[in-house]
């Protein structure tokens, strides 16, 4: 590395602006730019369908740094520019105006963009995706109290936005196609207790609901199912699913697969190019396989390991991966990737309103959903790191810390 | 920090604090984070510096603690920031033990 060498990172969300934090941390002193073709500085999404939706805080807590800090640290921020194309044979990007821009290294940190319905009506106004500050500003606009808000998808996005959307006085509905609520991302009967919750807080959850058409004139005015029913709505919110933005990487002949192929520094298959965040397929050793990960921790944290590594101090990333939730007064907290599980160890009560539900395989732990139970997390990540059998009385047992079950399994 | 300038209050039993099971007091309108490591007895502040959360609810890992909500760290004898997303440190208050009590000392004022 010398003094005159340029890294650029494309891509100015979380992953973006962590991963160019980490850069300069490890030492590199040349000239450092984000691109981002976003219009405002790096920031957090996890507000935009909880505080900032319901109004509980400003949308700037949301950005990673304060304005002066990229000066501060000889961080060059290109925003509202995208980059179009990469050129590695000259080591060259160009930008959507055509300028061009030439790299010593590169880290491509484009995350990813909402899967779009593409049904009948789907062009209407009043329906809304949340994945950007703006999304989630004009959403928080249009919850009027009294509106009806029909949701598509009962994954953790949809039904934080119904929570923020009761929380100001709508009539909400969510439409899943499944047979339950969030059940990529938690097991049934969390997921059930999830329904309970919603309803109890007013929310109308339809399952096994076939979204066919959105019916209206110029403006959405009713969502319909398969089966003829007809949800009227003055304005719905879709959520189901994003897709990894990989097709700057797949142009430029770098391997994707599902994801940006890299390896635990982050590297792609070119050596001078990095790549970290939503967008990446990576090795996970604690799990034993690649995985392409949709969440917060990996976005901040193998960002770091990247920019690190591209910067000269090689860092794996290895972490369990986690990932939460918040909707009504409810915390959830879930680690651990499970793909095979025999049994489930509940601790605490869904009465009261905190458990968690430890999945195991072969008496080990290798997963939990924690209901307002955030204390256990830590200590089942240790679990899974470590390979240890619990006890599963000790463990079913509200009484006895998961520390002391975590010492007694050696 | 010089003992005049910090006024003693008892937050807990020694006999019932556990090695690494934290604990936690309210003294005034200040919440203190109270652990025993292997060496000692350590405080301090007991709220991220990150969001809303309470250390004491968090994981003791060797001398940091793990917030419960977005995993930041910090050092348990320091109060020093160690793991993103927290920049900030928390305050770090001496520990006294008299007999069973423990006392921790808050700046005056
Ligand atoms: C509403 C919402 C709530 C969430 N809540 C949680 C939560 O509670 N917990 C949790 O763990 N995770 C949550 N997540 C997920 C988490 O926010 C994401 O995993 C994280 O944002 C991924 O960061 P990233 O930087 O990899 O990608 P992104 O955040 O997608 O950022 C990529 C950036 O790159 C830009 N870009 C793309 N292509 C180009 C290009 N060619 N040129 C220039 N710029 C480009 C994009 O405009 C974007 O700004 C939430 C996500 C959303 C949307
Ligand atoms: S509140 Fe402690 S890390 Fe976020």
């Amino acid at each position: 590395m010398s003094r005159t060498d340029t890294y650029v990172v494309v891509g100015a969300g979380q992953a973006g602006g962590r991963a160019a934090e980490a850069i300069r941390g490890a030492g590199f002193s040349g000239r450092l730019v984000v691109v981002g073709a976003e219009r405002v500085r790096p920031y957090e999404r996890p507000p935009l369908s909880k505080q900032v939706l319901t109004g509980a805080a400003a949308p700037d807590t949301a950005f990673l740094r304060a304005p002066d800090y990229y000066d501060e640290h000889g961080i060059e921020l290109m925003l509202n520019q995208r980059v179009e194309a990469i050129d590695r044979g000259s080591a060259r990007l160009t930008l959507a105006g055509g300028e061009t821009l030439a790299y010593d290294k590169l880290l491509l940190a484009t995350g990813s963009r909402v899967r779009r319905l593409a049904l009948p009506g789907s062009e209407l106004a009043g329906i809304h995706y949340l994945r950007d500050l703006d999304d989630s500003l004009t959403i928080a606009k249009a919850l009027r109290a009294g509106a009806r808000v029909v949701i598509v998808g009962g994954g953790y996005i949809g039904l934080e936005v119904a929570a923020a959307a009761r929380k100001r006085g709508c009539a909400v509905t969510v439409l899943e196609a499944g047979d339950g609520l969030m059940r990529r991302q938690v097991a049934e009967e969390v997921g059930d207790w999830y329904a309970d919750l919603h309803r109890r807080h007013g929310v109308e959850i339809v399952t096994g609901a076939n979204v066919e058409a959105f019916e209206g004139g110029s403006r959405v005015q009713a969502v319909r199912l398969a089966d003829g029913t007809a949800y009227p709505a003055d304005l719905a919110v879709v959520g189901v699913g994003i897709l990894p933005n990989v097709e700057l990487a797949a142009d430029a002949g770098l391997e994707v697969d599902d994801g940006i192929v890299v390896d635990a520094c982050g590297r792609t298959s070119d050596p001078a190019i990095f790549a970290a965040g939503d967008v990446t397929r990576h090795p996970n050793p604690i799990l034993g396989r690649r995985v392409r990960l949709e969440s917060w921790q990996n976005a901040q944290n193998q960002a770091v390991a990247a920019g690190r590594t591209m910067a000269g101090e090689e860092t794996p990333y290895a972490q369990v991966p986690w990932f939460w939730s918040d909707q009504y007064d409810v915390n959830l907290q879930m680690v651990g990737l499970p793909d095979r599980v025999d049994r489930l160890v509940r601790r605490g009560d869904p009465e009261g309103g905190a458990f968690t539900l430890f999945y195991l395989k072969d008496g080990r732990i290798v997963g939990a959903n924690a209901v307002n139970s955030a204390k256990d997390i830590a200590p089942t990540r240790k679990f899974i790191e470590t390979g240890a059998k619990p006890d599963p009385d000790m463990l079913s047992d509200p009484e006895t810390s998961l520390k002391k079950v975590l010492k007694a399994a050696g | 920090m010089a003992d005049q300038n910090v006024e003693w209050h008892a937050v807990a039993k020694a006999s019932e604090l556990e090695a690494e099971e934290p604990e936690f007091a309210k003294v005034g309108d200040t919440l203190v984070c109270v652990v025993r490591l292997d060496d000692g007895i350590y405080a301090i502040n007991d709220v991220c510096t990150h969001e809303f959360a309470q250390l004491s609810e968090g994981f003791v890992d060797g001398c940091e603690i793990e917030c419960p909500l977005h995993q930041a760290r910090f050092n348990l004898k320091t109060g020093k920031c160690t793991e993103l997303p927290a920049e900030d440190d928390v305050a770090s208050y001496p520990v006294k033990v008299e007999g069973d009590d423990v006392y921790v000392g808050l700046p005056k004022g």
